[in-house]
């Protein structure tokens, strides 16, 4: 038995890293889900590695038609949605003042109004199928410690991040007040071994401050108290246990997954 | 994904509510629990239905505030089990008052069990716990119970709030000094809204007595207004994050706050 047993989800971001291993866990406990991504390639292979319960649909979040086509093809496909992880997020940085407003524009359109989009367009199907589960539908937005706590040149990330983690509260409250039974959680990782990791771990690099990646790596793990970088598994188990019945009680809540680094 | 299969947790105040629950949520998982708690006839009965439900469990006197009874019931646990790798502070108390009429015997039998109760348990089980990452990737688990009080303001709760706030930062400071510590012990609180438990009911009982419901419907909606989500919380809804606290699940959580509250506090 598994812990999304009949449940439909869809999952954006989900060519490769945290929404790939999302998608898998999720499938694991019994789900169906809709993989989402601008990389086609990519994407259609994770879901094809996934097997019969996955399906794969090119979507940029930051387009609106793009949504309305998403929540169309997983009403068609798999006949409503139970479950949104809006995952899709892309990271930036370097010293605000040489930021452009398009480059600051990039990373809250995708991080920011992709969130958006996804509420706006998925809540309607989510509400029809709500009453089916104790717990309702659950909609899981992926902010990050960077939402919590402020860092260095990430300025567009963390004021993007900040704002799904309030947009996530105040969604949350609308239905909740409303008695829609759509639940709506927040996950804030911190570093997590995928690309996006490596990508920092360049920049700690190429910034002058590590002399070689293995430092600049040691740099990044220094950050965790618990001493090391999380793996895509423990954000997909935190998004498997905030879509299950499991957490029929939370909502507006902040799930905090970052091996101790924003408690201090 | 939940299994605790193998590991032996310690539930103080597992006797009945939260404790009890959380106690059958991880024997259901796998787990030996080591029901803890003054109640020694309900912790008993407890004991007994999950061993009738094909679980395992056993029962240990214990009051929270007693650095003995502290020694003496880890030192029991791990030789009846072999091993601790989950501490579940659970035991608490609350008592309704204002401050002017707060006499300081409640103020401090409200720290003595709330606060000192989980600084006696962390400090006497982490030599044990330390052990665990020997058979766990997640290491030992420590998940204290806090609440929304721990977070946000209660009237007429102030001693159970400060101590419960008490319990939110201690658990983060003993987070980072056990990680930074390289002690492969993770601590976690869990933060429940009004959960329907004997410490709700008592509230209700007051409510009605004091004429503010008229009867346990009203008392019961009066109390679930504070929650968005428009119902109290139950007993197995905390359980649920223990659980996940306590399994290698959240092997990457520690020094957070894990708020099972129905909005409560997003508000």
């Amino acid at each position: 038995m598994g812990l999304l047993d009949g449940k439909i989800a869809l999952v954006t971001g989900a060519a490769r890293g945290l929404g790939a291993e999302i998608a898998k866990s999720f499938i694991e406990q019994g789900a169906e889900v809709l993989l989402t991504d601008m990389m086609e390639e990519e994407g259609a292979a994770t879901a094809r590695d996934l097997g019969n319960k996955a399906s794969f649909l090119r979507h940029d979040v930051t387009s609106e038609e793009d949504w309305k086509a998403a929540i169309a093809a997983v009403k068609t496909n798999f006949g409503g949605l139970d479950i949104l992880v809006n995952n899709a997020g892309i990271a930036g940085g370097g010293r605000l003042e040489d930021t452009t407003l398009e480059e600051w524009r990039e990373i809250t359109a995708v991080n920011m109004d992709g969130v958006f989009l996804g509420h706006k367009y998925a809540a309607p199907l989510m509400r029809e199928r709500a009453a089916r589960w104790e717990g309702g539908a659950s909609i899981i937005n992926l902010s990050s410690v960077a939402g919590l706590i402020g860092m260095p040149g990430a300025h567009a990330y963390c004021a993007s991040k900040g704002a799904v983690r309030l947009l996530t509260k105040s969604a949350a409250m609308e239905y909740a007040r409303a008695g829609e039974n759509i639940r709506v959680n927040s996950i804030h990782p911190a570093f997590i071994d995928t690309d996006m990791a490596g990508q920092m771990i360049q920049g700690i690099h190429d910034n002058g401050m590590a002399a070689n990646l293995e430092d600049a790596r040691a740099l990044l793990v220094s950050m965790h108290p618990i001493g090391r970088l999380g793996v895509p598994r423990d954000i997909a188990s935190a998004a498997t246990f905030l879509a299950s019945e499991e957490s029929s009680f939370m909502t507006g809540s902040e799930f905090v997954v970052d091996g101790g680094m924003a408690a201090g | 994904m939940l299994d605790v299969s193998g590991k032996s947790a310690l539930v103080t105040g597992g006797a009945r509510g939260l404790g009890a629950a959380a106690a059958h949520k991880l024997a259901g998982a796998g787990a030996s629990v080591f029901i803890t708690d003054i109640l020694d006839e309900e912790g008993r009965a407890t004991v007994a239905e999950i061993n009738e439900a094909g679980g395992k469990a056993a029962y240990f006197h214990h009051d929270v505030t007693s650095q003995e009874e502290w020694a003496a019931a880890v030192a029991a646990c791990v030789a009846e089990f072999g091993s601790l790798d989950v501490l579940l502070n659970n035991a608490g108390i609350l008592i309704t008052s204002n401050i002017l009429e707060t006499s300081l015997e409640d103020w401090r039998k409200t720290m003595t069990i709330n606060v000192e109760g989980v600084f006696l348990g962390m400090k006497t089980a982490l030599p044990e716990l330390m052990k665990s990452h020997k058979l766990w990737d997640g290491g030992g688990s420590i998940v204290n119970i806090s609440s929304v009080a721990g977070i946000v303001g209660a009237p007429s709760l102030s001693c159970y709030s400060a101590s419960k706030g008490a319990v939110a930062l201690y658990t983060k400071s003993v987070a980072l000094e056990a990680a930074r510590n390289g002690w492969k012990v993770r601590v976690n609180s869990v933060h429940p809204g009004i959960i329907e438990t004997k410490m709700a009911t008592d509230i209700m009982d007051n409510l009605e007595a004091g004429g503010i419901a008229a009867n346990r419907d009203e008392a019961r909606g009066l109390m679930a207004l504070g929650h968005p989500i428009g119902r109290l919380g139950q007993p197995k809804d905390v359980a649920s994050a223990v659980l996940y606290l306590a399994s290698e699940a959240s092997a990457n959580m520690t020094g957070s706050q894990v708020v099972v509250d129905g909005g409560f506090t997003a508000t």
